[in-house]
C-alpha cells in the first residue's frame, strides 16, 4: 500500500499528533495565503504529517525522528522539493549511512520513476559517497522498464562522465538499439558516447554510416537513424545528391507519403533546386537540410 | 507495413469549436472545490499553478475575475530573505518559481511590491562559472534554468546582471547533432528544453547560432497524424508538447511547416465540454496547465477570440510590447 507511510507492513498508519514521541513540537498548519486559486483540500494523513514537517523546519531540528518524518513526507508527495532538501540536511549533519540511503532512494525512484527531486537526490548521494558502481546497473534496470526515461538517461551521462565509465557504453547501446532501433534516447546515447571517446574521425564515420544504413535498411521510416545518420554527416561533404531524384522525392512526400509536411518538402525541393538546379554533377558541401 | 505510429485517435464525439466561456470558469472556479486532493500534492508547484491560471485568464480576457490584491499578498510573502521565490509560503526559493512570480506581477504591472533588487541578485548568485544556472542553491543545472534566468531578468529589466555571453555559451553546448538541445550538454533533445533554450537565445538576441532548418525539421517532424505533437521521438501528441513545439517554430519562424489544420483539431478535442479545461490528449483528465498550453497554441494558430500569445514568455504579446520588450524572432 503506498498509503501507509515509511512504516508501510508494519500495521495501522498513527498520526504525528497523536505520537507520544511528538508530544512536544507543535503542528504548523498549512498557510496558503488568502487567495482562492491556492486553497488546499488537504487529506488527514497529508495534512498531519505535514503540519510536523513545517514543525521542525520552523525550529530547524536536526534529529532522527525528523529524518523519519522527511520519509513520510516524502512518501506523501516524492515531488516536494523542500522535504529532499531538508532531508539532505539532517543527513549531512547527523552523518548518516549514505549506502543506507541510496537503497533507500533505488526505492523511492524505482516507485517513482519520472520525477526530478529523486533523481537529484539520488545524484547528491552518488557524489557524497564517491562511489557509481551501482550506477550504471540501476539506470539500466529502470531503462528496461521505460527504455526514453530522460532522467535515468540524464543521471547515466551523470555517472559516465563523472566516473570514466565509457568502456563498455557502446555496447549497451548496441544492445538496446538491436532490441529497439526506433530508441531515439539509445541513438543519443551513441552520439554521446563518441563524441566524448574517439571522436568522430574518418574510420569512425565510415563505421558509424555504416552501422546506421543497416538499421535504416530494416526500418526505412525511422526517424531516429536519418537524423543520427544527418548528424554524422553535418560537416562532411555528402558528394551523391542527384538533384532531379532529390526533387521527385521532395514531390512525392510533400504530395503523397508524408502529406503533413509538405510545406517542409516543397521547403527543400526549392532550396536543393536553387542550390543544384544548375548542375548535374552537384558539387556539394552541405546536407540535404543544411 | 512499417511499425504502427504511436498516436492517438480522435474520437467523432470530440469537440471541434472552442468553448472559451467554459474554460473562464474552469480556471476561476478551480481550487474553491474543498474535495480536489489534487490540490495537496500540487503545493509544491503553486506559484507556476497561479501563473498558469492567471495567464490564460488574461489570454482570454478575464483576468479581472481573479483577486489581484491576494495575489500580490501571496507572493510577497513567498520572497525569501535571498530574493528568491519559492512556490509557496514556507517553501524553499526555487527560480522556476522565482520566474512565474515574476510573470504573474508583470502581467499585474507590479513588479514593484517585490524587492526587485534582491530577486536580481538571487538569480546573478545561481550563475555558474560556465554561464549555466543551478535551479536553487542545491545545485541543479538544466537549460531550464538558463530561460527562467534570463526570461524573469528580462522581464524586470536587469538582463545586464548576469554575463549574457557565458550564459550563451553554455546553452550552445547543449545544442545536439539533429539540431535540437537537452537539459545539459549531451543530453537528448527534447521539446521543452528545446522552447527553454530557443526563448533564451531569443531573449537575448542570440537566434543567429541556431540551424533553423536542422531544428524545424526535427520540430515539424514531431506531429502526428492525429494532428497533435508530441515531446520526443516515438512518444504520444500532448497539448503541452504541442504548445512548446509550436512556440518554437514560430520563434525560429518554421511554423508553417506544421499542418496548422490538423494541430487545431487536436487541441480542440482535448476539451473538456463538461468541466471547461483542456487535458494533455483527448478525453483525458483536464488541469490549470494544459489549459493554458491549449489556449497559447490555439493563439499561435490564429485564433482571434483569444489575445495574440508571446512566442517567448508565454505571456500576452501586449503585456510584453507594453513593457517594451522586442524581440526578433527569425
Amino acid at each position: 500500500m503506498s498509503d501507509s507511510g515509511s512504516d508501510c507492513g508494519d500495521g495501522p498508519w498513527v498520526a504525528y499528533r497523536e505520537r507520544e514521541e511528538w508530544k512536544d513540537v507543535s503542528p504548523v498548519p498549512q498557510d496558503d495565503g488568502p487567495h482562492p486559486i491556492v486553497q488546499i483540500a488537504y487529506s488527514e494523513k497529508f495534512r498531519d504529517v505535514y503540519d510536523y514537517f513545517r514543525a521542525i523546519v520552523a525550529k530547524k531540528e536536526i534529529s532522527d525522528r525528523a529524518l523519519d518524518l522527511t520519509k513520510d513526507a516524502a512518501e506523501l508527495n516524492a515531488a516536494n522539493y523542500t522535504v529532499w532538501h531538508y532531508r539532505r540536511t539532517i543527513m549531512k549533519e547527523l552523518k548518516k549511512d549514505l549506502k543506507e540511503e541510496l537503497r533507500y532512494i533505488t526505492q523511492v525512484i524505482t516507485e517513482h520513476p519520472k520525477n526530478y527531486q529523486v533523481w537529484h537526490h539520488r545524484r547528491v548521494i552518488v557524489e557524497w559517497l564517491g562511489d557509481p558502481k551501482e550506477e550504471l546497473e540501476f539506470t539500466a534496470k529502470i531503462l528496461r522498464g521505460d527504455a526514453k526515461n530522460y532522467h535515468a538517461w540524464q543521471h547515466r551521462q551523470w555517472v559516465i562522465r563523472e566516473f570514466n565509465l565509457w568502456d563498455n557504453e557502446l555496447d549497451y547501446v548496441n544492445k538496446l538499439l538491436v532490441d529497439d532501433l526506433r530508441n531515439n534516447s539509445a541513438w543519443n546515447q551513441r552520439y554521446f558516447v563518441i563524441n566524448n571517446t574517439t571522436g568522430f574521425n574518418d574510420d569512425v564515420v565510415d563505421r558509424e554510416v555504416s552501422y546506421t544504413q543497416d538499421f535504416i535498411k530494416k526500418a526505412p521510416n525511422n526517424e531516429s537513424a536519418w537524423n543520427y545518420l544527418k548528424g554524422v554527416l553535418l560537416d562532411r561533404e555528402l558528394s551523391t545528391i542527384n538533384d532531379l531524384m532529390t526533387n521527385f522525392m521532395c514531390t512525392s512526400l510533400a504530395d503523397e507519403f508524408d502529406t503533413i509536411r509538405s510545406e517542409y518538402w516543397n521547403y527543400v525541393s526549392r532550396v536543393l533546386s536553387n542550390k543544384y538546379g544548375q548542375s548535374t554533377t552537384p558539387t556539394t558541401e552541405q546536407t540535404v537540410v543544411s | 507495413m512499417g511499425t504502427p505510429v504511436k498516436d492517438v485517435t480522435i474520437p467523432d464525439s470530440a469537440l471541434r469549436s472552442l468553448i472559451l466561456q467554459k474554460h473562464c470558469d474552469y480556471i476561476a472556479s478551480y481550487g474553491t472545490k474543498k474535495d480536489d486532493y489534487e490540490y495537496c500534492i500540487t503545493e509544491y508547484l503553486r506559484m507556476s499553478g497561479m501563473y498558469w491560471g492567471l495567464t490564460v485568464m488574461d489570454m482570454m480576457g478575464q483576468l479581472d475575475r481573479m483577486n489581484k490584491d491576494e495575489v500580490i499578498q501571496f507572493i510577497q510573502q513567498c520572497q525569501h530573505e535571498c530574493g528568491g521565490i519559492g512556490a509557496s509560503v514556507g517553501h524553499d526559493p526555487h527560480l522556476l518559481y522565482t520566474l512565474s512570480a515574476v510573470q504573474i506581477l508583470t502581467l499585474y504591472d507590479a513588479t514593484d511590491t517585490i524587492n526587485v533588487d534582491k530577486v536580481v541578485d538571487y538569480v546573478k548568485n545561481l550563475q555558474q562559472d560556465d554561464g549555466s544556472f543551478y535551479g536553487d542553491k542545491w545545485g541543479e543545472v538544466d537549460t531550464r534554468f538558463s530561460f527562467c534566468a534570463v526570461a524573469c531578468l528580462a522581464l524586470l529589466k536587469r538582463l545586464d546582471a548576469i554575463d549574457i555571453e557565458h550564459a550563451v555559451e553554455f546553452v550552445l553546448t547543449c545544442m545536439n547533432f539533429d539540431g535540437g538541445f537537452g537539459c545539459r550538454p549531451g543530453s537528448e533533445s527534447h521539446s521543452g528544453q528545446i522552447y527553454c533554450c530557443v526563448g533564451m537565445l531569443a531573449i537575448v538576441g542570440q537566434l543567429h547560432h541556431i540551424n533553423a532548418d536542422l531544428l524545424g525539421w526535427w520540430l515539424c517532424e514531431r506531429q502526428l497524424p492525429s494532428g497533435g505533437l508530441n515531446g520526443r521521438p516515438e512518444k504520444l501528441p500532448d497539448v503541452c508538447y504541442s504548445w512548446w513545439v509550436l512556440a518554437s517554430l514560430k520563434i525560429i519562424g518554421k511554423i508553417h511547416w506544421i499542418d496548422k489544420a490538423k494541430l487545431t483539431k487536436f487541441i480542440l478535442a482535448c476539451q473538456d465540454d463538461e468541466t471547461g479545461g483542456f487535458a494533455d490528449r483527448p478525453g483525458d483528465m483536464v488541469d490549470p496547465f494544459h489549459t493554458l498550453f491549449g489556449i497559447a497554441g490555439l493563439s499561435l494558430l490564429g485564433e482571434d477570440k483569444i489575445k495574440p500569445v508571446n512566442p517567448v514568455f508565454c505571456m500576452p504579446e501586449e503585456v510584453i510590447r507594453g513593457n517594451g520588450i522586442q524581440l526578433e524572432l527569425l
